[in-house]
């Protein structure tokens, strides 16, 4: 296929996986913050072509792996009240929140639909006006600025039974978070599709004050060698910095008009991270001229912390302590079909797609 | 007769009777046949695989098929991947009130058409019409009944598969799925392609025929290709694996797959075949099947090895390797 088939070209791959090898005289540890390119990883099976001395580790790149428990538990909250339709993005039906999932409500009668974007969400307040359509805004800066579009029709064409429950989430402060936590790491795969958005300008920070290698990387074969490649090179010659391998679509300022209308709308909060805790300035939620729109205030929701299963260890899984395998409940208490932990839930989360596409490692 | 169907014809009575005689009797071309609880099947063989599913499947038309077609194809196949000759099956449906009459006739049309295509017989039938709401339209069982020419009862075993036999499909995988979520709308994409929905007992007859070492037959439906590879691995206990760059995918599937999150590998098919065979017969097992129209595009994707029992490992185009596992709940789409 044109425009796929170049990316994923074998002599490319196999001539940097080759490549690669001179790099062999350290371990090197990259972590990708992105779930498009820890199933990217697993789907082409990236790691059995890397030398053993260079380690993956799938971060907190999953939104709604790292959407806490207790978002989970306001959607059903909300869900539950009388004329409420709750929009949402496919992958979120599934997560497990305290006692409940937003499928099971929906077999139990709740209004549920799944979208698959913010302004068909919208769609669906202007064509039932007599029901009150909670949209449930999830995703770091990929999705925001979506959800940011709609609030601002909403605005301008006076839609009032439109609503927005936010959970999103904001990329820098979670990897800064990550690197005060010791975790051992040597270089980031920045994600592709957040950095679209946001430019690579938000990583200086980090080689600047940590001293790790970034990369901004795309989501084919090809990008996450080349990718790899650069980063092992940037670690080998101690050369750290943050470097655009996916060029086609990023750039160091990214998408200047998204981000305007992204800080029109919202502003920074602090914020709880599924297995990791609360992060300040990670979550965005309304400004104030939108509280209208702001379902957590008009609906009286309060999303708190919540407590997980004691023995999974999803939260040292997105830090990138552990990996899937080491958990007792993988793949025998907690699947797919039932997940315990969030990882497992999402596609894109760690777990999931270690047990789907578990590779030679 | 009304434009709807309406309780009353479920309620056994004139109207029912009425509905049966007009939509179901004469197209089923059992014109001549009193009425009666039973069908009276002849069948002299010892030996007759037996089969029944049944179709929810939503919308009820779509490209390339509708419920009607789904439902004789899909017993059919089932049948026919059991090395049986199909020959008779039965059609019950339970219909929503309300239901349009002349969808009825077009669902019956093409049940009839695919029973003619297949050589079998629509024999014995049942309809119930329920309140509005308490089915999403119309729900069709089949049930069938196939017989044998020659033992074959190995063949869904997998009990004679070994090391090197090759793995081939008959064609292009995932397009029934795609068809149905493009008719669903849901996502504002025009979708051109084609259910695969066939019966493929002539394609599988002719295979049977040939005297190959056939040892493995499966249709690849819900879960996809790789469910039913997973599912094999376990059964044989060995190894199998699959050249995934030889793996027939449409350059349209696997481009919606690109935009959805999707891997063809796991999406629906309702005319597709997986069949194992001794390694020396795998050309001939490929010939045989481009002389049929639904085995244009088979190919050969892979084998069966001793390495990793149990396990489908996939070479991926890029050289790489990856473990393939069952489908696990819907494929959803990704969202970022």
């Amino acid at each position: 296929m044109k425009f796929i088939d170049e990316y994923r070209d074998f002599e490319i791959v196999q001539n940097i996986s080759k490549k690669l090898r001179k790099y062999n005289d350290r371990e090197i540890s990259l972590m990708e913050v992105c779930g498009g390119h820890t199933m990217a990883i697993h789907r082409f099976g990236i790691s059995s072509l890397l030398p053993e001395n260079i380690k993956l580790i799938s971060g907190p790149g999953c939104p709604v792996c790292v959407s806490g428990i207790g978002f989970i538990d306001s959607a059903i909250e909300c869900s539950k009240i009388k004329d409420v339709i709750i929009a949402t993005y496919g992958d979120l039906v599934r997560v497990p929140g305290s006692k409940s999932s937003l499928e099971e409500e929906k077999s139990k009668g709740a209004d549920i639909r799944i979208v698959y974007s913010s302004l068909e969400a919208l769609k669906i307040a202007k064509s039932n006006k007599n029901k009150k359509v909670v949209f449930l805004g999830i995703g770091f800066e990929t999705t925001a600025p979506g959800s940011a579009v709609a609030i601002q029709i909403a605005y301008k064409e006076n839609i009032s039974n439109f609503y927005l429950l936010s959970a999103h989430k904001i990329m820098p402060p979670v990897m800064e978070a990550l690197l005060n936590d010791r975790v051992k790491l040597d270089g980031f795969i920045c994600p592709g599709h957040v950095s679209t958005i946001t430019g690579s300008n938000i990583y200086n920070f980090i080689p600047k004050k940590y001293k790790i290698a970034c990369v901004v990387t795309g989501f084919e074969p090809t990008d996450l060698m080349q990718s790899i490649f650069m980063l092992a090179k940037q670690i080998n010659t101690k050369d750290q910095k943050v470097e655009i391998q996916y060029s086609r679509t990023v750039t160091k300022q990214g998408n200047l008009k998204a981000q305007e209308i992204m800080n029109e709308v919202f502003e920074a909060q602090n914020d709880l991270w599924r297995g990791i805790g609360e992060i300040p300035k990670s979550g965005l939620k309304l400004k104030g001229k939108y509280k209208n729109f702001d379902a957590e205030k008009v609906f009286n929701l309060r999303i708190v912390f919540k407590n997980e299963n004691p023995n999974c260890i999803c939260g040292d899984i997105l830090r990138g302590l552990k990996k899937p395998t080491e958990c007792k409940l993988f793949s025998k208490v907690c699947s797919p079909e039932n997940p315990i932990g969030a990882c497992m839930v999402s596609s894109e989360g760690a777990c999931h797609a270690y047990y789907k596409y578990y590779s030679y490692e | 007769m009304s434009d709807f169907i309406t309780l009353n014809h479920g309620s056994g009575g004139r109207a029912s009777l009425d509905l049966i005689k007009s939509i179901f009797i004469k197209p089923f071309g059992n014109n001549n046949t009193v009425l009666s609880d039973s069908a009276i099947l002849n069948i002299p063989e010892d030996r007759i695989a037996f089969t029944t599913d049944s179709f929810v499947i939503d919308p009820i038309f779509f490209p390339g098929g509708d419920i009607g077609k789904l439902a004789v194809c899909g017993t059919i196949n089932d049948l026919s991947v059991s090395g049986a000759v199909p020959k008779f099956i039965t059609a019950s449906f339970i219909i929503e009130e309300g239901f349009p009459v002349n969808d009825l006739k077009k669902i019956v049309i093409s049940m009839v058409k695919q029973a003619k295509v297949a050589n079998i017989k629509i024999v014995a039938g049942d309809t119930k019409v329920v309140h509005k709401g308490k089915c999403d339209k119309i729900f069709i069982n089949t049930t069938g009944i196939g017989v044998f020419e020659k033992d074959y009862s190995f063949i869904s075993t997998g009990e004679k598969v070994e090391v090197n036999d090759k793995i081939i499909v008959n064609g292009f995988l995932g397009d029934h799925s795609i068809a149905v979520l493009g008719a669903r709308n849901e996502m504002d994409l025009k979708v051109s392609i084609l259910s695969d929905c066939a019966c493929l007992n002539e394609l599988i007859q002719n295979l049977i025929k040939a005297n190959l070492r056939i040892r493995f037959m499966r249709d690849v439906t819900r879960g996809g290709l790789a469910t039913v590879l997973t599912e094999l691995a376990e059964i044989i206990k060995l190894g199998v694996e699959l050249d995934e760059i030889n793996i027939p995918v449409r350059e349209s599937v696997n481009g919606l797959c690109e935009i959805l999150g999707f891997d063809p590998l796991y999406l629906a098919n309702e005319g597709k075949v997986l069949i194992v065979v001794h390694c020396e017969d795998a050309d001939k097992v490929i010939k045989i099947l481009n002389k049929n129209p639904l085995g244009l595009e088979s190919k050969i994707i892979g084998e069966i090895v001793s390495e990793h029992p149990k396990i489908v490992v996939g070479k991926t185009q890029i050289g790489g390797k990856r473990i393939l596992n069952m489908l696990q709940g819907e494929q959803l789409p990704r969202i970022c």
